[in-house]
């Protein structure tokens, strides 16, 4: 049995309000590194707040490992877009420091976890800095690092690189492959940008264009690691995976312009 | 000498010559376009000033002033932090006393004076309960206000980690909730200054207020415009203070006020 079960999700958010997901059906095992793309706006981070216990389905099975999904755990980490799930009167190290003070672990673990897990996200060293002093980039390894601290097994990541400058976003990328290969976690990675989802994935979920979105095609990455974003296999993969999206999109765009 | 410092530099130097150029326009003036009796001149107003001081009244006044605004101002604070933090933890308490707090915060403590000395009397509680209402209304709401606009994701990353609902209030919702206080606080100081005058009416024998309308019946204007002088001193000095106080604390929860910095 897989380690993550969506079974038939439906998802709305009142009893008569329309369907924003219908019948999803997705399974992953347990260290992979699933992304899912789809038009903006389809239900993407509706369905990783499912997983994540912010929502509920309103139909449907939804599980991990072999147990349902009933509220926000410490299994399951998100990473936001949006830096703002950090703490801005706490400094950096604080902020990873923060989940294991909710558990109430003795102050001087604390610290040297916390200050392992900044190792590993490459920030070791910068944990006095408050939020607010820095960057972009950094503010996303610290939410990293504090999702790694807890050693939760599943991490969910909502678009974390989007708002970050293309290089930045490249190393962060090359970096998040090398910490799932070592610390085997299952991350689900929701982004619109198709080569990083190729670059980052084993697979990649197509989602339709919403209401009623649903998953429309899982497409393997069979390219071995360290990934070229220039080789010849991965711009086919761009452009399999650019077809079948470019049609949801177009979809959405359509709608847009019959309500204008 | 460094940009910054020139600047500031520049910028007192500003201030100084904008007072010197008024308080010696207005010297100049006085005694031949207005009436030293209505409107007198610094010098005098000065030397008044001195004389009092000297006596040792004025700084029992201002100190009676002070005390009061302090405990006022402590006490509203007080409740209007507890008040907003219930009002904007709990839908129904938030339900029930926003109606109250929406009509009274536009009610002046001025207002209130006569059902208060009906009520407590002429004494210090009198004063200090106008001072603490003229605060509280300002801080609950600014405390409520904060408390709802703690941001989404804060609170869905602490219920990730495990924390419980106390945990969520404690470690998240009062500290980003601290800015929008000391916001509130702020504001109300503001007030309390200002309605220390209007509480200094009620049958008081001392206090800055009391030393302003006592001029009036010997028409001895310089003792009102000491009056004036000294408490606005004051505020300006406890809103400075208040700011060097609070600054470092702000700047750290400020961020949290919806919108982080790149």
């Amino acid at each position: 049995m897989a380690y993550i079960t969506f079974g038939g999700v439906d998802f709305r958010y009142g009893l008569d309000d329309p369907l924003i997901i219908r019948n999803f059906n997705l399974e992953l095992e347990r260290g992979e590194l699933f992304t899912l793309v789809g038009p903006s706006g389809c239900g993407k981070t509706t369905v990783l707040h499912m997983l994540a216990g912010f929502e509920s389905p309103s139909a449907g099975v939804l599980q991990v490992d072999a147990r349902p999904v009933r509220g926000p755990q410490r299994d399951r980490i998100v990473i936001f877009q949006e830096p703002d799930s950090l703490y801005p009167w706490l400094t950096g190290l604080e902020n990873v420091e923060f989940p294991l003070r909710v558990m109430g672990v003795p102050r001087a673990e604390r610290r040297s976890r916390a200050e392992e897990a900044l190792r590993l996200v490459g920030l070791h060293g910068h944990g006095e800095k408050h939020p607010g002093h820095l960057s972009g980039g950094m503010k996303q390894r610290i939410q990293l690092a504090r999702a790694l601290v807890l050693d939760a097994p599943v991490l969910l990541m909502d678009e974390p690189f989007a708002a970050l400058d293309a290089q930045t976003r490249q190393i962060l990328q090359e970096e998040l492959v090398q910490i799932a290969a070592r610390t085997q976690r299952t991350i689900l990675f929701i982004t619109h940008d198709i080569q990083e989802a190729i670059f980052l994935a084993d697979r990649i979920g197509v989602m339709t264009a919403g209401p009623e979105a649903t998953l429309k095609t899982i497409v393997d990455v069979p390219l071995p690691r360290p990934r070229m974003r220039g080789s010849a296999a991965f711009g086919l993969l761009y452009e399999e995976i650019n077809q079948v999206l470019s049609v949801e999109v177009r979809r959405v765009l359509r709608r847009e312009d019959s309500l204008l | 000498m460094s940009r910054v410092a020139r600047r500031r530099g520049l910028r007192v130097l500003g201030y100084v010559a904008s007072v010197t150029v008024v308080l010696a326009l207005w010297q100049y003036l006085s005694g031949r376009a207005i009436i030293p009796l209505l409107f007198p001149s610094p010098i005098s107003t000065w030397k008044v000033g001195w004389g009092l001081a000297a006596k040792g009244q004025l700084g029992a006044d201002a100190w009676a002033s002070l005390g009061r605004i302090l405990a006022g101002f402590v006490l509203g604070s007080a409740l209007g932090v507890v008040g907003g933090m219930f009002m904007g933890s709990f839908r129904p308490v938030r339900l029930f006393f926003e109606p109250y707090v929406q009509f009274l915060r536009f009610l002046p403590a001025l207002a209130w004076i006569p059902a208060v000395m009906l009520w407590l009397g002429t004494g210090e509680r009198a004063k200090i309960t106008l001072l603490a209402y003229t605060t509280v209304f300002i801080v609950a709401l600014n405390t409520m206000v904060g408390v709802t606009r703690v941001p989404r994701n804060q609170v869905r990353a602490a219920r990730s980690f495990g924390a419980s609902r106390w945990q969520i209030f404690c470690l998240v919702t009062i500290p980003a909730t601290v800015g929008y206080m000391l916001t509130g606080m702020r504001l109300a100081m503001g007030n309390c200054f200002m309605t220390v005058v209007a509480a200094e009416l009620v049958a008081s024998d001392t206090g800055l207020g009391y030393l302003i309308f006592s001029s009036r019946q010997w028409m001895q204007t310089e003792l009102a415009f000491v009056g004036i002088f000294v408490l606005g001193m004051m505020g300006l000095v406890a809103d400075q203070i208040f700011r060097a106080a609070t600054g470092k604390l702000l700047w750290r929860y400020e961020s949290s006020l919806g919108h982080s910095r790149q």
